[in-house]
């Protein structure tokens, strides 16, 4: 490790921006097998589809100002809810910080060149392109932008006259590139570990990714499965699902909250090893239950395989079913709570210097446990059957998933930035934008939760005009959180080419990444280091980082 | 504020009241620690961090006392729900028809209507079918839904406590004009509904889509 400190040091190196390689130009990007690469090319994509989601759900608060018409008619509303949902979910949150950060820092953290197959790993990348550009094709034929909601319910998706079979088979080979990436990850997490590094010693960002790499090999498939069927169904009229042909549409659901229940996990436990990462950082100490997270995350990806039906408490399943998928809904609680208790429990008597991603670190356990809280109303079976299918549920997810894994996805590239691009942003900027985003973002979900008690159903092009109001109030909270994001994204723009040159290790991090020069050269390391320390034995610092001296 | 028509609709909300309680507290607790620590052991202050690894003893604690409000709010949602779903004896039976995009309600002598008009006094058990796609029958000031879907008879239990006229909206999605899916639900007094129900007249016995 030495030897890659002392580069980092003199910055005598070539970076992997710059090494010339087989291609050069954008060749050198496409064609690039290079971890680094591919995993900036997966946020690039992944931040351009966040903003496009971004402006649709500006276009449907827009419509929401008051009742009737305003500026679009149901059908269009319709079908931008339903790509709103599609975006974030299968081309923003799914692929999110695994395929992004994950791809970037998985090999660097735990001392390894690359992934085990890096041919592998641009195939995914291509995958996903199609993926995306084939939903987007989707909406210029047949009989245009398809009308279903993601969930795409049967038998609505076997008869709505849109174009359902193009962007299910967007979403059949998206599933494929996350197969792809889980396969990958979890062989570089058994093959490529760097001497020393025992799994007690990985990173919770890398037990974080490993628990999600098994539930995407293991959960991805069925939902194949039921893609599949539903265009056999609409194509041969074959009768799975559709009553009129004698099929089950609640067949449809369990089929698909088997795979969509887990893939709730896919997105939020990342996150919530990025969160393990950046709280030591910044408090100068070791994370306070090392063993207790990294478990809570294999336990999270195992019970989260059993809930699945309680999204279906109004579905007509039998009582018995009903209270044992109650029951163990709030079982699957529990591993959620013992991290948010593991990470404040780890700033008691800490050293800490709040830098922007630690506060949106603040931020995210703040929206998350609202988000965490609220998913217990809904997983008691009197309120949940009251709440299904209403704007709480609306203002629960977006809690969840947007103050939850969006929150954290801000947080890291806010961490990383540096270590990727090589240079500092402005920190007063970001934090202003995040204090922007976080009372948008209040104003806008909160108020939805008092909608959905109050009986406002979801997917609802037009209300009732007691809700007015409600929905004024909303929709200006959009107006601020957005502009919190458009400062956000446009301080980071402005760093990529103004700003100052980063240190290998701005924040004082201990993780291997932050022990290589920034940008990190082609294959990492020019020695693969040995470890001796766990991720965040601090007592280890001065031994660990500055060991040039 | 929320509109009840039920004593069931007032055990919802006690239940909501409690889990909401509970989460309040949790929330402030990790909020107000998160923040104080923030200032407390800021770098400035506290420039060097005592490296706790864990504590086995309040790992527990904070498993275990979770667990137990957990179940304590899984009870509450279950028992009151439970003892609603198992109570049909003698209801008075109307059956609901769901369609793109519209209610049909079906009485026991065959009168139909596309409002619906329930007797005060009495249990009615709804029994729920859709001559399409998925639908959801949804009466927020009871604070029931039921999905309504083809092919099968899905059943929804009303026992009002007052008069009154009240929302019936979908609540599964169901295309273009999901949003207009909205009805009324009718309490009235026993006699008035005897009264209106007994009036069946020639173009109400058919099914909806059948009249014109
Ligand atoms: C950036 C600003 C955002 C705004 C203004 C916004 C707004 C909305 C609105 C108005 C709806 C439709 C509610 C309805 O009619 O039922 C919606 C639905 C949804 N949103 Fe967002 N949202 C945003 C970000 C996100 C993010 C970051 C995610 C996930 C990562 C997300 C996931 C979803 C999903 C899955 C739906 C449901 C779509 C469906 O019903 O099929 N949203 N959002
Ligand atoms: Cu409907």
């Amino acid at each position: 490790m030495a030897d890659n400190a002392a580069v980092a040091g003199n910055g005598n190196y070539v970076d992997f921006y710059n090494y010339k390689g087989k291609y050069s130009g954008i060749a050198g990007w496409l064609l690039s097998v290079d971890h680094k690469r591919i995993g900036l090319m997966y946020l690039y994509s992944m931040v351009t589809f966040f903003l496009i989601g971004m402006t649709l759900g500006f276009f449907m608060r827009l419509e929401l100002w008051s009742t009737g018409q305003d500026i679009m008619g149901p059908q269009t509303y319709n079908a931008l809810f339903t790509l709103h949902g599609i975006i974030m979910i299968f081309l923003v949150i799914i692929p999110g910080i695994p395929a992004g950060f994950g791809n970037f820092f998985l090999p660097i953290q735990i001392g390894a060149e690359d992934v085990s197959f890096p041919k592998l790993n641009l195939t995914s990348w291509y995958l996903y392109t199609i993926g995306g550009l084939m939903a987007v094709v989707s909406l210029f034929v047949g009989g245009g932008p398809i009308d279903t909601g993601w969930t795409f319910y049967a038998p609505y998706s076997i008869r709505t006259g849109t174009e359902v079979i193009l962007p299910l088979l967007a979403a059949f080979i998206l599933g494929f590139s996350s197969i792809l990436t889980g396969l990958n990850f979890v062989t570089t997490v058994h093959r490529l570990r760097a001497p020393g590094m025992s799994f007690f010693k990985m990173p919770l960002f890398v037990w974080s990714l490993y628990s999600t790499a098994w539930i995407q090999i293991i959960g991805t498939p069925v939902i194949g499965i039921t893609i599949i069927l539903v265009m056999l169904e609409r194509a041969f009229g074959i009768g799975v699902f559709d009553p009129a042909l004698g099929g089950d549409p609640i067949l449809f659901q369990h089929l698909f909250w088997i795979y969509s229940h887990p893939a709730v996990y896919i997105m939020i436990l990342p996150a919530m090893g990025v969160v393990s990462e950046i709280i030591p950082t910044f408090c100068r100490k070791t994370i306070f239950g090392y063993g207790a997270i990294a478990m809570s995350s294999l336990a999270i990806a195992f019970v989260g395989t059993l809930v699945w039906g309680h999204h279906m408490f109004t579905s007509g399943m039998s009582d018995e079913a009903r209270w044992i998928y109650s029951f163990l809904t709030f079982i699957v609680a529990l591993p959620s709570g013992v991290k948010i208790f593991n990470w404040v429990a780890t700033m008691h008597k800490a050293s800490i210097k709040p830098e922007t991603p630690f506060l949106f670190v603040m931020a995210f356990i703040f929206l998350f446990s609202i988000g965490g809280l609220t998913g217990l109303v809904l997983g008691s079976l009197a309120t949940d059957v009251h709440l299904h299918d209403t704007y709480f549920v609306v203002a629960h997810f977006h809690y969840v998933m947007f103050g939850g894994t969006i929150f954290i996805f801000f947080a890291g590239l806010h961490y990383w930035f540096p270590k990727m691009f090589g240079r500092m942003y402005n920190s007063k900027i970001a934090n202003t934008a995040l204090a922007l985003m976080v009372v948008g973002f209040n104003m806008l979900y909160f108020t939805f939760f008092i909608l959905g008690y109050l009986g406002m159903p979801r997917r609802y092009y037009d209300y009732l005009p007691e809700f007015q109001d409600l929905h004024r109030f909303a929709t200006v909270g959009s107006w601020v959180m957005i502009l919190g994001i458009i400062i956000m994204i446009v301080n980071l723009i402005v760093a990529l080419r103004k700003g100052d040159k980063a240190p290998a290790n701005p924040w004082g991090g201990m993780t291997l990444e932050w022990t290589v020069p920034s940008p990190p050269p082609l294959t990492n390391f020019t020695k693969i280091p040995t470890v001796k320390y766990g991720p965040y034995e601090y007592e280890h610092y001065e031994e660990v980082v500055n060991n040039e001296h | 504020m929320f509109n009840s028509a039920s004593n069931y609709a007032d055990s919802v909300d006690l239940v909501m009241l409690i889990i909401v309680g509970i989460s309040i507290v949790l929330l402030l607790g990790i909020t107000i620690a998160m923040i104080y620590f923030v200032f407390r052991y800021n770098r400035k202050k506290h420039p060097v961090a005592e490296q706790i690894h864990g504590n086995v003893l309040l790992e527990i604690i904070w498993i275990v006392v979770p667990t137990i409000i957990v179940i304590v709010m899984f009870w509450y949602g279950f028992e009151g729900y439970q003892k609603l779903r198992a109570d049909v004896d003698n209801a008075y039976e109307v059956k609901v028809f769901a369609f793109m995009w519209g209610w049909n309600f079906e009485y026991p002598n065959g009168k139909t209507s596309d409002t619906l008009y329930l007797p005060l006094s009495k249990k009615t058990k709804l029994i729920l079918t859709s001559r399409d796609v998925n639908h959801s029958f949804y009466v927020p000031a009871f604070r029931l839904k039921e999905d309504v879907i083809g092919g099968k008879n899905h059943f929804m239990i009303l026992t009002p406590k007052t008069t009154g006229v009240y929302d019936i909206a979908c609540a599964e999605y169901c295309g273009l004009n999901h949003s207009k899916m909205y009805t009324k639900l009718h309490i009235v007094e026993d006699h008035q509904f005897d009264q209106w129900v007994s009036k069946v007249d020639a173009t109400q016995t058919k099914p909806v889509e059948e009249k014109k």
